[in-house]
């Protein structure tokens, strides 16, 4: 099974900034309804508008949870407006397997709370952007 | 018994392969392949008999309208919604009232829910539902109490995943207007006493619905031994078609009921300001139904009967029962409802530190198809304290070969997520 590789394996079994932030500027949560995948996230961001913190919560399968620990790693120490960038396709770059058509939405949950975490930061700071 | 090698002959996609690998189906619970015959009658449908139902003077409109027709008296004498004589219960147009062709489970339940569920629950009364239901036997319940204000009960399950009775005298009462359970577990498998429930339902006068959607495909029904006021299934789960469902209901209940959708084929006289209606079933199908669907249905049930349903579930039973050997044996596995008395061919399990997508997918590389999720059953699953679990669902084309394919596929799980 190509898409069970090693990196996978080990961001799945030990996941790295997970259990989440007592102190985040701003979280988000979503699940995925057909498989049961559910993560919460917790970001960090300074006055200078860069994510010094994040953090996730929850459980899923090796794929969703795998693709989360390594955007978690992708996303520390930057500015917002290069974490808005993140497309999906980067996220299969992370991935580095080729995701079947039926794991697309496990892929691609993380990125989807990331985007949900941003948008509420900007309604609650109108004026940062 | 029938051998499971001959039918599988009948079944073209079981021909098909997937990286050379033939297609081993295990999700019979989500939905059935298809024989050779459903498939051909589809077409012969198409080719040589189409044309609207009940209305045309012309041939080929008498032909559809008696497929369409034919197919009621074959669903009415499968789920034994006949009198002695083997004859159903008719309108007064001459009809078969009590058959109701919809687009599958959900619609009927729904159905239900709006047509006779607005106009007899209101507030204080209560509705009794099961820890096991689909969502589509729980929703429209749940939306109708809280339309009307009422309030929605569960009748709860045991460690075995059946249903505990023992509460049961508390929980219907005066105020129970509506009973509404599924007959089998689509997500653990276990079979319900779905006919104390209905006996018990009867005293305080509450109307009862079966969710057979699981059961009429695997085990041998009967709406007058079972006494319920509604049963609904679906065609695709038994080797029908898609897109096509049914609802029994007693005909006097139904008699009394406004109709659901309104428009064409449902109508007596229609003014400019208002309506009467058709009489059962024409009251409860408004506009063209899926007569290709309910054409092609009438090979199926046939294909059923002939095997005989005692088979049929005596089949699925045994190969759920030889797969929760195997899987047993495995470690750290859990199976669900594996020690449940009364269970259908459904193995529901989860294996710690994988999530059941994951299994699926594994299953997936050899071409083992099973099911991961939540079944639709998300209060069960949190019951349960599991976001997801994996399925296998058995039925009259799966062997003990495709079991021991399934298995050796499982045990690759281990070995890719290195779990001993």
């Amino acid at each position: 099974m190509d898409m069970y590789a090693e990196n996978i394996l080990h961001h799945f079994k030990e996941p790295h900034h997970f259990g989440g932030l007592a102190k985040a500027t701003v979280s988000a949560k979503e699940s995925n309804p057909l498989c049961g995948d559910k993560y919460g996230m917790d970001l960090v961001i300074d006055k200078d508008g860069v994510i010094s913190d994040a953090s996730f919560t929850g459980e899923g399968c090796a794929i969703s949870k795998a693709a989360v620990s390594m955007l978690m790693d992708e996303i520390i120490g930057k500015p917002l407006n290069e974490v808005e960038k993140i497309s999906k396709e980067n996220i299969y770059e992370l991935l580095g397997v080729e995701v079947s058509a039926g794991r697309v939405k496990c892929a691609l949950l993380g990125l989807k709370i990331l985007q949900a975490a941003i948008k509420k930061y900007h309604e609650k700071i109108p004026d940062q952007r | 018994m029938f051998n499971a090698e001959d039918i599988k002959k009948d079944f073209p996609i079981l021909r098909t392969k997937v990286n050379g690998k033939p297609l081993v189906y295990l999700d019979n619970a989500a939905t059935s392949q298809k024989p050779e015959c459903v498939i051909k009658a589809t077409e012969r449908y198409y080719s040589t008999e189409n044309a609207n139902v009940h209305r045309g003077v012309y041939t080929l409109a008498e032909i559809a309208t008696g497929l369409y027709e034919s197919t009621r008296l074959s669903v009415a004498r499968f789920i034994g919604a006949v009198n002695g004589d083997d004859q159903p219960l008719y309108s007064e147009d001459g009809d078969i009232a009590e058959i109701i062709f919809t687009r599958g489970t959900t619609e009927s339940i729904n159905l239900v829910a709006y047509s006779w569920g607005d106009a007899n629950v209101k507030e204080g009364d209560e509705i009794l539902v099961s820890m096991l239901e689909h969502h589509s036997n729980l929703v429209p319940w749940q939306q109708l109490c809280k339309r009307k204000g009422a309030t929605l009960k569960f009748i709860p399950i045991d460690e075995n995943g059946e249903m505990d009775l023992d509460g049961l005298d508390d929980l219907i009462t005066d105020k129970t207007k509506m009973v509404a359970v599924s007959m089998i577990s689509n997500a653990l498998g276990t079979i319900t006493p779905v006919k104390e429930i209905v006996k018990k339902a009867k005293k305080v006068g509450a109307v009862t619905l079966v969710d057979g959607a699981q059961a009429a495909p695997h085990i041998p029904v009967n709406m007058r031994d079972l006494d319920c006021d509604f049963f609904a299934f679906s065609a695709h789960k038994m080797l029908g078609p898609t897109g096509l469902g049914v609802l029994y209901g007693k005909k006097e209940i139904l008699e009394k009921m406004n109709p659901f959708l309104i428009g064409g084929d449902m109508i007596r006289e229609v003014d400019l300001y208002d309506s009467t209606w058709n009489s059962p079933p024409h009251k409860f199908e408004a506009g063209t139904p899926n007569i290709a669907a309910v054409a092609a249905f009438t090979p199926a049930i046939e294909y059923l009967m002939d095997l005989g349903m005692e088979n049929v579930f005596n089949h699925s039973k045994d190969l759920r029962d030889y797969a929760v050997s195997r899987l047993r044996e495995l470690p750290k596995i859990h199976i669900y409802a594996e020690h449940a008395k009364n269970v259908s061919g459904i193995v529901s399990f989860t294996i710690k530190g994988v999530h059941a997508h994951d299994i699926a997918s594994v299953l997936a590389a050899d071409n083992v198809a099973i099911r991961a999720g939540h079944h639709c059953a998300q209060p069960l699953m949190n019951l349960m304290g599991e976001s997801a679990t994996a399925r296998m669902s058995f039925y009259i084309y799966n062997t003990r070969e495709d079991v021991d394919t399934a298995v050796r596929a499982v045990q690759k799980v281990y070995e890719i997520f290195k779990i001993s």
